[in-house]
């Protein structure tokens, strides 16, 4: 247990700083005297002094993090965190079971962006807004803004960066000293999302509705204070607006921290993800705009176009915003959608999936073996972007997506034995470890994840949870090896 | 002329060896006591032992009243850091270095005077790459030679039966061809040189070199020879330094494959080159050559460091089916043995480069000089200066120049105009002259045809 003291000791630091987060819809509600200021004291105090309790307990622990202390730390924020971020939610909705509280949180820090609640439209503004700013937080990694911060604290931020940040490649470094390159990535996230809040603005969003959706969208979590998320809206113009900044998001932001410090679109060209990703998201639009004109669900090609477009770069990028009920669809367009969603936004974005690097790298390497057999005495690498895939990297990249595959299969088995039927049950898999939002059937867009019961919530919260630490960070902490002295 | 050579590898032998031929006063310096012992044995010059950069071995190869100073090092650094040393100590007049790694050429300024004091660049890599690479472009073609910037080629060919022109004599060749302005420089009959004249036959086996605008050559060479379809498919044995640099020149427009018979250097190729098949074995291996396909490679070029090992696995790719090969020789003794038997050209890597060099070493103004059929022939690109009074050329019809015979002049660049000589064309100042020159032994005489006279009256 020993050992454990100094993670705790951490996450004590990491839990007293998140008290401060909720000190924004604290204020919120105490200027809308929306009623729910009461909620947010008592979640602070909460939250507040047991970090400060864990922090002070284990003062004596303090040293210097190890690797090893890195996963255990990042799977222990990322598993407490949502439990105090639910504390406003338990007091301000009557008749929230815990589970059902907890699962939204980290739905919410998750950016996967599926909801139990409904009647979201008459929750007081303040509890719409503190979910967008979970799922805003969330977006980066809370860890990374760990990191920009916590170096006063002297604790080496190289682990924690490591074991949290998305994509394969970890090891390619934008600045010398890591908090340079945790302070970079936040300036750019924030500075895209204000521009997101103010393009949401020109076209007549209100400021609160824009704040919350900029939010929700530039994390790729897809929570709205609508039920009817942004078919409340109606307007093309919002969708557009949308549209981009879900593909800015669903970009490497090493790529957008490049392209503004060299002042140059450069690196975008460069960037071998980015160019795939649009190039496959934009040809879904358009394949599935005509498909679903062809199949006679809207009169006319434009209006298809539109509504196919919203939805599948909403799903394709793991947001999860629906303007229409798109599980009505035939069923090949939403299970194309979801398909996207496993692997189309990019590492190092605030989406989900195996991100588009793993797919290139299976692809030319089912590629390289053919090749391999066509030319025994070549030597044929696997190269990405102009640079060399290490093989190390490659059989990392072959066991995540195996375990990926596994874990979806096993889990879709689960929730069908549990009594789920098998659409429902595969779609509420694959939407919960893409972090994607909305499944199909009976979790589809224009229902909510409330009708599981609490055996089926917990399945999909750990799915949440290992998509988002990326498998391997979550799994590795529950091996024996691990904690084998 | 008193030359100071730094470095006594392939390069600097090679350039020692012609320049004391053409009677300098060289003085060689390396680090290695057997190479310089090797070069004291054989030719008539002077070695000094030491670091090709420090100052005081530079003194005592004689710097201070040297000419011209050759740094051709195997390191970059060495020869730029010796040239700038020569250029603030010394003052030397002319500063050559020898660059390997192209990121220092793509750097404006980093040679005048102020910085590196370099005067002029060569790099024999480079030089052979481009060499080769035009075989390959031309795959009928003995060598193909750029001047004026490639606006002028000189092209050596192969006479055989089923060239239109092959038994018919050269003035045929205009009535045949009255669109394309081309001269035959040169003919080769069983290494004898013959001077063309009007009413010369060409006979198949000939070598003829012939001059022509760039775009013109594959047009003349038709004349000569039934021409193939063009190459695609190209095999490079040996990922050296040459190796490497014409697989990356080749493979955007051929399909390439290398072979390399070192592992590690074979990974290394894959990850520099996107669009090259690297194979990992030996080029002598008739297994690995028919797993690739050698019966339909186009090129296979033979440009392992090994000579022995360049011969035989070209004698093997020839006899397996490929249609031109191609082998890098450096000892001269093995390319007069192989030259024109089963392989189809053997390169010798000092001839080819040398002629870089000698352009600069030159009198007379020389834009660009090339070292034809080892070393024994020469084409170069002389700029006439002066006028009629000053300069032996300028303002006389190509007939009334007092060339040696063996001499002749091919074309003239003016501006960015190509002129196929003529017995009536007249030279203008500043035109780049391209001439032909069957015997070393009278680069002298044109020497001092393109020297600017003072009072000289004709």
């Amino acid at each position: 247990m020993r050992n454990v003291f100094p993670i705790v000791h951490v996450l004590g630091m990491v839990t007293m700083l998140f008290s401060l987060a909720m000190l924004v819809p604290l204020i919120l509600s105490w200027w809308l005297q929306d009623g729910a200021v009461a909620a947010y004291d008592e979640a602070i105090a909460v939250t507040f002094f047991s970090g400060l309790a864990a922090w002070f307990g284990t003062r004596h622990f303090k040293r210097e993090l190890k690797i090893r202390d890195g996963f255990l730390l990042v799977v222990l924020i990322w598993s407490t965190l949502p439990a105090f971020a639910s504390i406003p939610l338990l007091i301000q909705i009557p008749g929230l079971s815990f589970t059902d509280a907890y699962f939204e949180c980290v739905s919410g820090l998750t950016t996967t962006g599926s909801t139990v609640l409904s009647g979201l439209d008459q929750l007081p503004p303040s509890i719409n807004f503190w979910r967008a700013e979970l799922v805003w937080l969330g977006g980066m990694g809370l860890i990374v803004l760990a990191v920009a911060v916590l170096p006063l604290l002297g604790i080496g931020g190289r682990q924690l960066y490591k074991a949290e940040t998305p994509g394969p490649m970890k090891d390619s470094q934008l600045t010398p000293r890591i908090t340079e390159t945790a302070k970079g990535l936040w300036l750019v996230y924030a500075g895209i999302t204000l521009a997101c809040i103010l393009s949401f603005r020109a076209v007549d969003m209100t400021w609160l509705d824009a704040v919350m959706h900029g939010f929700t969208t530039m994390g790729l979590g897809g929570f709205s204070s609508h039920d009817a998320s942004f078919g409340y809206f109606d307007s093309p113009a919002i969708e557009a607006v949308t549209i981009v900044f879900m593909l800015i998001a669903g970009i490497n932001f090493a790529t957008h921290f490049m392209v503004w410090r060299g002042k140059s679109f450069s690196p975008y060209r460069r960037d071998p993800e980015a160019g795939m990703f649009l190039g496959v998201t934009l040809a879904s639009c358009l394949g599935l705009g005509g498909y679903l004109f062809l199949n006679g669900v809207y009169p006319d090609f434009l209006t298809a176009l539109r509504y196919a477009a919203f939805n599948t770069v909403s799903i394709a990028t793991s947001t999860g915003f629906a303007n229409t009920d798109f599980n009505l669809w035939p069923i090949f367009a939403p299970l194309w959608m979801l398909f996207l969603s496993s692997f189309a936004s990019s590492s190092g974005s605030t989406g989900g999936g195996i991100k588009m690097i793993r797919a290139q790298l299976l692809y030319k390497q089912v590629y390289r073996e053919l090749n391999k057999l066509l030319h025994p005495d070549g030597v044929i690498l696997t190269k990405l972007g102009g640079q060399v895939i290490p093989n190390k990297i490659i059989y990392a990249v072959l066991a995540f997506v195996f375990i990926y595959m596994v874990t979806i299969v096993s889990m879709t088995l689960i929730l069908t034995a549990s009594g789920l039927d098998v659409i429902t049950a595969f779609s509420a898999t694959v939407a919960s470890i893409n972090n994607t939002g909305p499944g199909l059937n009976q979790v589809g867009p224009a229902t909510t994840y409330a009708i599981l019961n609490d055996f089926q919530t917990w399945v999909c919260i750990f799915a949440m949870l290992l998509g988002r630490l990326e498998l391997f960070t979550l799994i590795i902490v529950l091996t024996p090896a691990f904690w084998r002295k | 002329m008193k030359i100071v050579i730094l470095g006594a590898g392939q390069v600097g032998a090679s350039v020692a060896e012609n320049l004391v031929r053409e009677s300098n006063d060289i003085t060689v310096v390396d680090i290695d006591p057997a190479k310089l012992q090797y070069l004291q044995d054989r030719f008539d010059l002077r070695t000094v032992l030491g670091f090709a950069s420090h100052p005081d071995v530079l003194r005592r190869a004689g710097i201070e009243d040297a000419d011209m100073l050759l740094a051709v090092t195997q390191s970059d650094e060495t020869n730029l850091v010796a040239c700038k040393l020569a250029h603030t100590l010394f003052n030397t007049p002319t500063k050559i270095a020898r660059i390997r790694c192209t990121d220092y050429l793509n750097h404006e300024g980093l040679f005048s005077p102020e910085n590196f004091a370099v005067d002029y660049i060569i790099s024999p890599e480079e030089v052979l790459t481009d060499y080769i690479r035009k075989l390959i472009e031309y795959p009928e073609a003995l060598q193909v030679l750029d001047f004026a910037h490639g606006k002028v080629r000189l092209a050596a060919v192969r006479a055989f039966h089923g060239g239109p022109l092959v038994g018919h004599e050269l003035q045929y060749l205009r009535k045949h061809m009255p669109h394309i302005d081309t001269r035959v420089a040169a003919i080769f009959r069983q290494d004898r040189p013959i001077i063309p004249e009007g009413k010369t036959v060409i006979e198949a086996g000939d070598e003829v070199f012939f001059v022509a605008a760039a775009e013109n050559i594959r047009v003349v060479m038709r004349e000569m020879r039934h021409l193939d379809k063009a190459a695609k498919r190209v095999m490079i044995a040996g990922g050296g330094n040459i190796g490497r640099r014409l697989a990356g020149s080749l493979e955007r427009h051929y399909q390439v494959k290398l072979i390399d018979h070192n592992k590690k250097n074979s990974e290394r190729l894959a990850a520099e080159l996107s669009n090259t098949l690297i194979l990992f074995g030996d080029a002598t291996d008739p297994d690995l050559l028919q797993a690739e396909n050698i019966e339909d490679m186009d090129v296979f070029c033979a440009l392992t460091n090994d000579d022995e090992n360049n011969i035989m696995s070209a004698l093997l790719a020839k006899r397996m089916g490929a249609r031109k090969v191609i082998a890098l020789i450096n000892r001269s003794a093995y390319v007069d043995l192989v030259q024109g038997g089963q392989i189809d050209i053997a390169i010798s890597p000092a001839q080819a480069t040398i002629g870089s060099l000698l352009a600069h070493v030159r009198r007379g103004d020389m834009a660009v000089v090339h070292s034809l059929r080892r070393g024994a022939a020469e084409a170069l690109e002389a700029i006439a200066h002066g006028d009629a009074n000053t300069s032996k050329v300028v303002g006389k019809r190509v007939e009334q120049i007092d060339l040696p015979r063996g001499a002749t002049i091919g074309a003239v660049v003016r501006g960015d105009e190509v002129l196929i000589a003529h017995h009536d064309t007249v030279i203008e100042s500043e035109d780049h002259v391209i001439i032909f020159v069957v015997n070393k032994q009278m680069i002298s005489r044109i020497e001092k045809l393109f020297q600017v006279g003072i009072g000289f009256f004709g």
